[in-house]
């Protein structure tokens, strides 16, 4: 869960360029400017790192449960014996803070079971868990 | 009909069917060259070299395609090039159905098509037969997957309900009245409003007439003389004006059962019924067969539609309750029929306010729980909660229940899935038939 890190790591990025833009122009417009970007960078930071908090996963006996959201708040129960299969996949951003995104599919399109940002170590953990439970749970349609 | 023990080929006419469209298309490209508006006064080689082709591909086609019935298997080979034997296993059969595309039809040919569990690809089939060929050959499968002799005549099915044709016509102009009533209310709102306006919307408002015309054509093409029918195979359903379709449905595939009444076919107390069926949508067929979306019954009485749905689900309906009286000021329109609940075996939801729809769901199908909290029904500690079964936008809605009973609902329906699915398995694994799938 660094998301938040990624989102720190932009907005401290856009305050060291606004801030050298301000002092490079010097002018009032640039100040102001500086302001808009931390204060918008501020929001980013509380907003993901809210969204971060609020996702959270709990393995029971027989089923999985996914929780997230901060205005609307989800809350999925996937039992295992209906997994499809499992999906682990990391993008380029991911890659970069060595972290992998669990998604667990069912056949329905809505269960709604995805878990972004574990470690990789813990996602394969999940993964191979997950299959491992589903195989020996697995019911029919 | 012949030993099906042999290599068969299909009717001799097939390829004239199959490449029913493409021979037309190109026939009519070959007239209007001919004629000579078009083009140069020249030879027309390359046109009837392009007719040579589409003829020669079709009887090449049907000359590499074979059939057999051996013992156990349904066997068919096919393609020139890439050679595709397929070996279809009667055991595994699903459903047979028999479909007549228009001119199939009129040559008293009909396809036959194999379904086995899983995805749609690995259909088999046979087009086209002779008409009586093709049920022979299905009473034929279906004996042997139900392993009997294989010259036991078709068990007998009980006709469920028919729907008359004025009755389909009248609700189908019903629902197409709703919408053009819609559409003249907004007009005159323009109207009303701004004159100069007219101009511009009114052609619109013709396209939006002529969009009409189809629609309610294809419904009524598509569930033209509709029959439904118990066999001991599942729910067969007969339907069609041109081209007819009879396809077998398994009960053991229904996900959910869903009862729609538009707002214009409430005071005549008429429904229709939809079920969704488990497996990938393949190809969708023009006739609708391919769909997993299908229609038990496009307009009937509600009586005849819960004693259906009885059958379908194989359960009574589990009893309702209301949300409470604050989710008014969250839905003030849909609050009208919200209700939902949910027994040892179902779950069931009514939502909708023009356009209600009621879903029952098997709890032993369900594939997932989930909760839903919006920001206004936080404020007013409300939650929905969904029932999820196979399928796109399957799935009974618990809507505005109050928070606490949402969160226990949550539990109680996890568990009670659970439960269904294990005694379920149970039953399945006890009198299972050999090499029947679930």
């Amino acid at each position: 869960m660094r998301r938040v890190q990624v989102a720190g790591t932009a907005a401290a990025a856009a305050l060291v360029a606004g801030t050298a833009a301000a002092l490079a122009v010097g002018a009032p417009a640039a100040v102001i400017a500086v302001a808009v970007v931390l204060v918008a960078a501020l929001a980013a930071f509380w907003f993901v790192r809210n969204r971060v908090r609020a996702w959270t996963y709990t393995e029971r006996e027989d089923d999985l449960i996914v929780a997230r959201g901060v205005l609307v708040r989800r809350l999925s129960v996937v039992p295992y014996g209906r997994m499809q299969f499992v999906d682990v996949t990391a993008g380029p951003v991911e890659r970069a803070f060595r972290l992998a995104t669990v998604k667990l599919h069912t056949a329905a399109a809505a269960s709604d079971a995805r878990i972004p940002g574990l470690e990789r170590d813990e996602a394969a953990r999940l993964r191979n868990r997950l299959a491992a439970l589903g195989e020996a749970k697995a019911a029919g349609l | 009909m012949t030993d099906p023990g042999e290599w068969h080929r299909l009717h001799p006419l097939s390829p004239l069917v199959r490449s029913g469209r493409a021979a037309v298309g190109v026939l009519a490209i070959v007239g209007i060259s001919a004629s000579g508006h078009f083009g140069h006064d020249g030879s027309h080689l390359l046109d009837w070299a392009l007719a040579a082709a589409v003829v020669i591909g079709a009887v090449v086609n049907w000359l590499v395609t074979r059939w057999k019935l051996d013992g156990a298997t349904l066997r068919i080979e096919t393609g020139l090039l890439r050679r595709d034997s397929r070996q279809l296993p009667v055991a595994r059969i699903q459903a047979v159905d028999v479909v007549r595309p228009f001119l199939a039809r009129a040559l008293g040919l009909a396809e036959l098509r194999v379904r086995l569990a899983g995805s749609s690809h690995a259909d088999g089939r046979l087009a086209y037969l002779p008409e009586q060929a093709a049920l022979d050959l299905r009473a034929r499968l279906l004996a042997a997957h139900h392993g009997l002799d294989p010259a036991t005549p078709e068990p007998g099915e009980r006709i469920l309900a028919s729907v008359p044709n004025g009755r389909l016509l009248g609700s189908v102009l019903a629902s197409g009245a709703s919408l053009l009533i819609a559409l003249l209310v907004a007009e005159v709102v323009v109207v009303v409003v701004s004159p100069a306006v007219l101009a511009a919307t009114g052609s619109t408002f013709l396209v939006f007439l002529i969009t009409l015309v189809p629609m309610v054509w294809r419904r009524l093409a598509t569930e033209y003389g509709f029959t439904l029918a118990q066999s001991p195979d599942g729910i067969r359903i007969r339907r069609g004006l041109l081209g007819t379709v009879a396809e077998t449905i398994p009960l053991r595939r229904v996900q959910a059962v869903r009862m729609v009444e538009p707002v214009l076919w409430r005071p005549l107390g008429w429904c229709r019924l939809e079920i969704d069926v488990a497996g990938s949508p393949g190809r969708d067929h023009a006739d609708g067969s391919g769909r997993m979306r299908k229609t038990l019954l496009p307009v009937g009485h509600r009586d005849l539609a819960w004693e259906l749905m009885r059958l379908v689900i194989g359960a009574d309906p589990p009893p309702l309750s209301r949300p409470p009286r604050r989710a008014r000021r969250k839905a003030p329109l849909s609050y009208h029929f919200l209700a939902a609940g949910h027994d040892a075996a179902t779950a069931m939801g009514v939502t909708g306010r023009l356009r209600k729809v009621t879903t029952w769901v098997p709890l032993e199908k369900v594939q997932s729980v989930r909760m839903v909290t919006g920001p206004a029904q936080r404020l007013l500690s409300l939650a929905t909660v969904h029932v999820d079964a196979a399928g796109r936008r399957v799935r009974a809605e618990f809507r505005d229940r109050p928070g606490e009973e949402a969160g226990q609902l949550v539990e109680d329906l996890a568990a009670l899935c659970r439960s269904a699915r294990r005694q379920r398995s149970q039953l399945v694994d006890s009198a299972k038939p050999p090499g029947q799938l679930r």
